[in-house]
Order: C-alpha cells, then sequence, then structure tokens
C-alpha cells in the first residue's frame, strides 16, 4: 500500500497484505525494544571486559616486576605471597558472613511468604528491606563502638568453653577480629538474600504446597517438600548477591577488623583473634593513600585478584544451579 | 482400609460468604461416589472439606459435622494433618513434585511420618504402589529421573501412587482427568475400577458419562440461583440417578438441559 490519502473509510480498515510487515503499528516498537535490549547488554559486556582491561593493564607492572622492586612496600614479600593472605582473609571474612546470614534470611523469608500473618509480614519485609538502605559507613560505626565491646564477652566465653576447637581457640580482646567483621557483613548481606528468597519463595505454586499439605505434610514438612526444593536455585543465586557484597565490602570492614600485625600468622584460622586477618577491599582502601608508582600497580594487582575470586564464584553457583536442572521445575 | 464418612449438616464458608449449605451425605466404604454438577456449585469445595484442605484458604471455615470411624473430623481434638494423612487426595492438574524424581515422588508422602524405610521396604513400596497405579510397567527403568519428565497421564497417575502409598482410608479425586486426554482418561477410569476394592473413593466429575461408567453412587450439587449458595440436591444409585432421578433439576442437568 501506499502513503497517498484513502478518502474512502472502508478502505482504511481493509486488512493490509500479510507479506507487508513494515506497516504493522507494532513494528517499531518492537525494534526499539529489541535494539535497547541489545545495546544494554552490549553495554554490560563492555563494562566488564573494560574494567577487566584496566585492571590487567594498571596490575602488569607489579606482575611483571621483580621482588625486590616491590620490597619496600610489601615488607620483601613477592607478590603472590603478599597478595595470598589478602585473599584468604577477604574469602574467609565472606564466608563466615554467609554462614550467618544465609540460615538467617532463608528463616526470615519463609516467615514473611509463608508463615507470617499479613499485619505482620509487611512490616517485617519493610523493615528488613531499610537495612539495606542503611550506608556501610553507619554500619561501620555501628559495628565499631557497639557490637564490638557487646560481643568481646561472648567472644571470652565461648573460647574459652571450646577451646578444644583450634578455631575458636585463644581469644584476646579487643574483638576487633575477623568474626566481629563478619557479624557486621552478614547484618549488611541479610536484606539482599531475604528479599530475593522472599520473592522466590512466593512464586511456589500453590499445587505443589496443596500436594504436600493433602499428603499430611505439616508446615514445616510444606518448607521441605515443597517450597525450599523449588526456591533452590534461587536462594543460591541471592547468597551469590550476598557473597558479591560480602567480598568487596570496604568501609565497614576497615573500621571494624584490625589488619595482621608484624609476626602474626598469615593465613590464620584463629577466627577469634584480632590482629589476624584483613581483606583485599579494607587494605587498598587502608594503603592507597601512601601508595605511588609501582606500590599502585600492587593494590591494583590485589584488586584484579578480587575480580576473579567474584568470577569464579558465580560460575561455581550458576554449576550448582545447573547440575540439577532437570528437577528444578522449571519444565 | 477403607472407611465410611458420615457428613451432616455440613455448612462451608469463604469468610462471611456461605459457599455450600447443609449437606448430608453418607459415603460408603470400598465404593465410588461421584459428585456432579454445574460449575461453581460447591462440588469441589465440598470434596476439600473431606480431608479438611478447604480450611488452608485464609478466612476460609466449615460448619457440622463428618464423622469417619466414629470420630468428627471436626472435632476440636482432631489434628487436620492426621487426617489428611488418612484421606488421600489427587487433584486436578497433576502436581508430582518437580524437584524430585519419582522414586522419591511415591515415598514423599511415606517420608512423612518419619518412619524409618530400609532400603528393600521402600522398594517393595515403590514398586507395590506404581503396580497399584497402573504405572510400574511404563516407569520401572527410570525411577530416578524427574517426574515433571512423564506424560500429563503419567503424571497423574504418579500422583495416584503418591496417595495410595501412605495407605489411606480414602481417596478423594478432584476431576483427575480434567487435564487429560481420552486414553489418559480410560487409564485412570480403569485404575478407578480396581482401586474401589480397597478404597472409598469419592470423585469430582464434569463428566456425566464418566459418573456413570466409574460410579456406584452419585451427588448432584446444584445452586438454586446465582449468588446463593450451592447444596446436595439428591444422591442416589448411580443407575437410579441417570435412569429415574427423583428431581427435575437432576433430570435437566444429566439430560444436558443446563450447566
Amino acid at each position: 500500500m501506499s502513503t497517498d490519502v484513502r478518502p474512502d473509510p472502508v478502505d482504511a480498515v481493509a486488512p493490509e497484505p500479510l507479506s507487508d510487515h513494515t506497516k504493522h503499528p507494532g513494528r517499531f516498537g518492537n525494534r526499539l525494544f529489541s535494539g535497547i535490549s541489545l545495546a544494554s547488554g552490549i553495554l554490560i559486556l563492555a563494562t566488564l571486559v573494560a574494567v577487566a582491561a584496566f585492571l590487567l593493564r594498571e596490575a602488569l607492572p607489579a606482575i611483571t616486576s621483580s621482588t625486590q622492586d616491590i620490597a619496600d612496600f610489601t615488607r620483601g614479600l613477592s607478590l603472590g605471597q603478599y597478595i595470598a593472605p589478602l585473599v584468604f582473609g577477604t574469602v574467609l571474612a565472606a564466608i563466615i558472613a554467609l554462614v550467618i546470614a544465609v540460615p538467617l534470611s532463608i528463616a526470615i523469608a519463609l516467615f514473611i511468604a509463608h508463615y507470617a500473618p499479613k499485619r505482620l509480614a509487611g512490616p517485617v519485609a519493610y523493615a528488613i528491606d531499610l537495612l539495606a538502605a542503611i550506608p556501610s559507613v553507619v554500619y561501620g560505626l555501628w559495628g565499631f563502638y557497639w557490637l564490638v565491646p557487646l560481643v568481646g564477652p561472648f567472644f571470652d566465653w565461648v573460647s574459652t568453653t571450646f577451646s578444644f576447637i583450634p578455631l575458636l581457640a585463644d581469644y584476646a580482646p579487643p574483638a576487633k577480629n575477623i568474626t566481629s567483621a563478619a557479624v557486621v557483613l552478614a547484618v549488611m548481606v541479610l536484606p539482599i538474600v531475604t528479599a530475593v528468597s522472599r520473592e522466590v519463595f512466593l512464586q511456589t505454586p500453590r499445587l505443589h504446597i496443596e500436594a504436600s499439605l493433602a499428603l499430611g505434610a505439616t508446615r514445616w514438612e510444606v518448607a521441605r517438600m515443597a517450597i525450599l526444593p523449588f526456591g533452590r536455585s534461587g536462594v543460591i543465586s541471592a547468597s551469590m548477591l550476598g557473597l558479591g557484597r560480602a567480598l568487596g565490602e570496604t568501609m565497614a570492614v576497615l573500621m571494624i577488623l584490625a589488619p595482621f600485625a608484624k609476626g602474626s600468622s598469615f593465613f590464620s584460622w584463629h577466627i577469634l583473634q584480632s590482629a589476624q586477618h584483613q581483606t583485599i577491599a579494607a587494605n587498598i582502601a587502608q594503603q592507597i593513600r601512601e601508595a605511588h608508582g609501582l606500590s599502585v600497580s600492587v593494590l591494583i594487582a590485589s584488586g584484579l585478584a578480587l575480580f576473579a575470586i567474584t568470577l569464579v564464584v558465580n560460575m561455581i553457583a550458576r554449576w550448582i544451579v545447573s547440575r540439577r536442572a532437570a528437577f528444578s521445575g522449571a519444565n | 482400609m477403607s472407611k465410611r464418612i458420615d457428613v451432616s449438616d455440613l455448612d462451608i464458608y469463604y469468610g462471611d460468604f456461605l459457599a455450600v449449605k447443609g449437606v448430608n451425605m453418607a459415603i460408603e466404604p470400598r465404593s465410588v461416589t461421584a459428585l456432579i454438577g454445574p460449575s461453581g456449585c460447591g462440588k469441589s469445595t465440598f470434596l476439600r472439606t473431606l480431608n479438611r484442605m478447604h480450611e488452608v484458604i485464609p478466612k476460609a471455615r466449615v460448619e457440622g459435622k463428618a464423622v469417619m470411624d466414629g470420630v468428627d473430623i471436626y472435632g476440636r481434638d482432631v489434628d487436620p494433618v492426621e487426617v489428611r494423612r488418612q484421606i488421600g487426595m489427587v487433584f486436578q492438574r497433576p502436581n508430582p513434585f518437580p524437584t524430585m524424581s519419582i522414586k522419591e515422588n511415591v515415598l514423599a508422602g511415606v517420608k512423612l511420618n518419619n518412619k524409618r524405610l530400609s532400603r528393600s521396604d521402600a522398594d517393595a513400596l515403590v514398586e507395590r504402589s506404581l503396580r497399584g497405579a497402573n504405572l510400574w510397567n511404563e516407569v520401572k527403568d527410570r525411577l530416578d529421573k524427574p517426574g515433571s519428565g512423564l506424560s500429563g497421564g503419567q503424571q497423574q497417575r504418579l500422583c495416584i501412587a503418591r496417595a495410595i502409598a501412605v495407605s489411606p482410608q480414602v481417596l478423594l479425586m478432584d476431576e483427575p482427568c480434567s487435564a487429560l486426554d481420552p486414553i489418559s482418561t480410560l487409564a485412570i477410569e480403569d485404575l478407578i475400577a480396581e482401586l474401589k476394592a480397597d478404597y472409598t473413593i469419592v470423585i469430582v466429575t464434569h463428566n456425566m458419562q464418566q459418573a456413570s461408567r466409574v460410579s456406584d453412587r452419585t451427588g448432584f450439587f446444584n445452586l438454586e440461583a446465582t449468588g446463593k449458595p450451592g447444596q446436595l440436591v439428591e444422591m442416589d444409585d448411580t443407575t437410579t440417578m441417570f435412569s429415574a432421578p427423583s428431581q427435575k433439576q437432576t433430570e435437566d442437568y444429566i439430560s444436558g438441559r443446563f450447566g
């Protein structure tokens, strides 16, 4: 059909030939939308590549230099020796934080999604969401002035009671140790994991809940048979989001954790001792002001390590989710 | 393994709305009772009260009595969970647990009773239940595959296997064939005929041929008018209901004049 004016209204509503796609009213919208989504996808990938390229380029001088060149900054350590304990501290803090936060988040999410009366579920969910809005520096202050003094006696008790477990042995005040930092990280991670888990749990098909109820399941058994298995991959994704935050969190850790001092073991499992650990992010924030030249490059190399950890963690999570894809309920 | 249920003066509510009014019904053991009636007349709602599944809907409640084996299942100190373990249910749409294998699905209800089953006992129970649901030959080589990979008819028979694995007293079926093709429907109807030797079966169906084929007794539910509660119009032997019902509206419904 051409663009000339059609005087006959009957003509105007006559169906267009099927082959003439270009005139279809939704056509422009479709193309616009697919263009925007494609562009967004490419933009994300490009940003990722740009960050990775920047890290690689800036870290390269440190990677290629000899230990002597960077010895001033690293106190005589090679680049690997310098970064490895930081990686250890980062991963340890994040794991402790997740061990605390994930079970708690699942419990809260289950409560909000399926057990709480409506009048209670809304406010609780809202309060949890509010936790996510608090800046991390506030968490740092809260941890430093309130949590650390508070948990000290508790750590002391745990350490003396369970002194036969090496992990918990030899607590010494102040409680500026990795566990305190991880507790604060856990509070910061909690809202993310809870919110995502809650959404997933809410989507459990009514059919499956009724199937388990009709078999004579109690509320907890309904959760175990229908809700948790259905939400499993979602909870894993949520935990990975939380892990990402815990790995990268800087301010709160910087303010609470006393970094390792001279003479301390770099790979310490004493999670109740202070001055035993440091995380990559906190270390960068602490050192970057005095760093110049090659030492900046060393710090960026540690940032590259953090980037790599996050990547590996996400790949492992994907793998866990895909391993039982046939049982996911998506089919 | 089968018991009778006597329902008397049962009123079923959704909040303040009376959905079904004054049902009196005797459900005989080792027989199939079919519930028919137009959409929205409350037959499914009534079925769900028999194993206390109605009350899982917020604000839904029931008044009246449903006595099984001398015990009112709506009695003050009766645990609904206990009722549901004795009265199994098969739903309109097949709902095997997607996160479980075929075998785990069959054992799902048994494991709830916290019974520790030995491996051989579990295997025997799985085989017995799947044979009971006429599914064994089709799935015996893939018991560890997900139940959601089966066809609709197979999934529904898996759900029946899951329900009978716990040896219930009564089996409730809420339009079990409405999502299935004719061949699968036939398979389920054959199965119902076999199961009634051991169980008390109550089936809700929209299909009157199905009701006349599988049931011994038939109850007809209807609404007086739109917005009014549904009620049990009459109940009789299936042959009587389909040849000489005593109520005019039953005859109208059965002969296809409305509904």
